[in-house]
């Protein structure tokens, strides 16, 4: 179980949270510009990196807010920025 | 009485030989049965993955295409990632055209493998069940097994006494948390043995002339203009006309080194085994919605697999919490399982796609083939994945049955949703 260390309650057991998968992807800013291709990288594509990368997740079981979060895929080191 | 002991000893060993017996018929050990060769050069086809499907696709180049000039590079040992972690459960009662295509392909393989590769793989149809806890899963279920017949695959709808008739062990009783209300039953269905797959596959492609490199990590594939040429090893550079990357969990990490970014996501998936137990569980139990299904391995050990892991991971554990949640879930089933002890637990790492279903596809990159996104439920596949794969690579075409697997669906919105047949919780 992975201790997540909510921004606003502090550090908690993995099960009090909701998992987002990868931080920083932005709703598209001009939606009907898009084509096909560019839907595909907005709807499902997204990084899969064997190390530190990004992630998001929501206190569902505390204070029901969105944070991100740097964890190493292979380690579960939290933390640590790539 | 002699104090050496020795005609005891000489007795023991006569008994233990005869205890021992039916063992002494199962196959030679694995070291023994494929060839050790360094890498050549170059080859026709280098296939990236020593798993079940990795060789599976070597065994049908080899076999049905008349291509031997083939490498499987593999990282570590053969067959010692998911093919070495799964739960052996094989059905076909998938949803869709598709899906149900492929799969019951690789069951109508299956029903014949042993004797094609002349090997043992303990094929046992005992017989899948996925219960029903809802209405919406009894909804789903007999929707599946209507979409199952018409589409040939032998499937009926249990009710709650059936399932007890079957599997006298379960606990069917009305006043539970999650009532079984009915289940899906294809008889056809079951297990059989992950290792022996893996090494009668690996086998009869060594001896038909694939080379098969272990301990051989893939570091970079050359691509030159838009074809790929060979790819960079720690045991060297090999050239090859054409490349496939059947990678599993990390399907991402080597499609990156030829600049393919995919819809797949690595997350952590569970299973444990128990101690040794008497002949109790005589068919395959699965359960979607309190994510566990159960079988007996035949040598006695109960088999259990959980739900994967919510987050991204590559380290081939996962959290005890879901583990707790998939042995409650069990123990609800079948409370005869209360006292018995879990042996072991392990992790492997699924490559999830969005839809639940394979990508078995030609790519952007000339002579470049991915077989990957199984997640879940890759080993049933084993034989149709290799199948539909070979076929893919030998004639830089699709088969009939992989054609709707490719990568072009997420752009044109042909998704092959199978998250209900999946049956473990993503």
């Amino acid at each position: 179980m992975l201790l997540i260390p909510c921004p606003h309650c502090g550090p908690r057991d993995e099960t009090e949270f909701r998992y987002g998968g990868q931080a920083g992807v932005a709703y598209p800013p001009d939606p009907d510009a898009l084509g096909d291709a560019d839907w595909v990288g907005y709807l499902f594509l997204r990084d899969n990196p064997k190390g530190a990368w990004r992630e998001r997740w929501v206190h569902v079981a505390g204070c029901r807010r969105w944070f991100d979060l740097t964890r190493d895929t292979l380690t579960n080191v939290i933390g640590r920025d790539p | 009485m002699p104090c050496d002991g020795s005609g005891a000893l000489t007795d023991a060993r006569a008994t233990l030989r005869a205890v021992s017996g039916p063992s002494s018929r199962l196959p030679d050990h694995p070291d023994r049965l494929w060839r050790h060769p360094d890498p050549k050069p170059a080859y026709d086809v280098v296939i990236i993955g020593g798993g079940g499907h990795g060789l599976a696709a070597a065994y049908y180049l080899a076999k049905r295409h008349g291509i031997t000039d083939v490498a499987v590079v593999e990282r570590g040992w053969l067959a010692g990632g998911n093919m070495a972690r799964n739960t052996a459960i094989i059905r076909s009662n998938y949803l869709w055209d598709e899906s149900a295509a492929i799969y019951e392909h690789a069951l109508k393989l299956w029903e014949t493998l042993a004797d094609e590769l002349e090997y043992d793989l303990l094929l046992s149809q005992r017989g899948v069940l996925n219960l029903a806890h809802s209405l919406g899963d009894v909804r789903e279920g007999q929707r599946r097994v209507h979409a199952n017949r018409l589409n040939g695959i032998d499937a009926d709808w249990l009710t709650p006494d059936d399932v007890a008739r079957l599997c006298p062990i379960v606990n069917v009783s009305p006043d539970v948390r999650y009532p079984i209300l009915g289940a899906t039953y294809q008889a056809r269905g079951g297990i059989a043995k992950h290792d022996h797959v893996a090494w009668g596959y690996a086998r009869a492609a060594s001896d038909l002339g694939v080379d098969l490199i272990e301990g051989a990590e893939v570091q970079a594939i050359d691509v030159d203009g838009g074809r790929v040429t060979g790819v960079r090893t720690s045991r060297g550079r090999i050239a090859a006309g054409k490349v496939a990357i059947v990678a599993a969990g990390h399907a991402s990490i080597v499609a990156a080194m030829a600049g393919l970014r995919l819809p797949i996501q690595s997350h952590p998936l569970q299973a444990l085994v128990s101690e040794l137990l008497d002949p109790v569980h005589p068919v395959v139990m699965m359960s979607n919605a309190v994510h566990v299904y159960v079988s007996q391995a035949h040598k006695g050990e109960l088999v259990l697999g959980a739900g994967i892991d919510p987050y991204n991971g590559y380290g081939q554990r996962g959290g005890f919490h879901v583990i707790e949640h998939q042995m409650a879930a069990a123990l609800e089933l079948f409370p005869i399982f209360a006292r018995a002890h879990v042996l072991r637990t392990w992790g492997g790492i699924v490559d999830v796609s969005p839809d639940a279903s394979p990508i078995v596809s030609k790519t952007p990159v000339g002579g470049l083939y991915l077989d990957c996104g199984w997640g879940t439920g890759g080993f049933k596949a084993t034989p149709a994945s290799g199948w539909v794969l070979a076929h893919t690579v030998a004639n830089d075409e699709p088969h009939e049955l992989n054609r709707a697997f490719a990568l072009e669906r997420f752009e044109t919105g042909a998704l092959i949703d199978e998250h209900g047949a999946a049956a473990v919780a993503h």
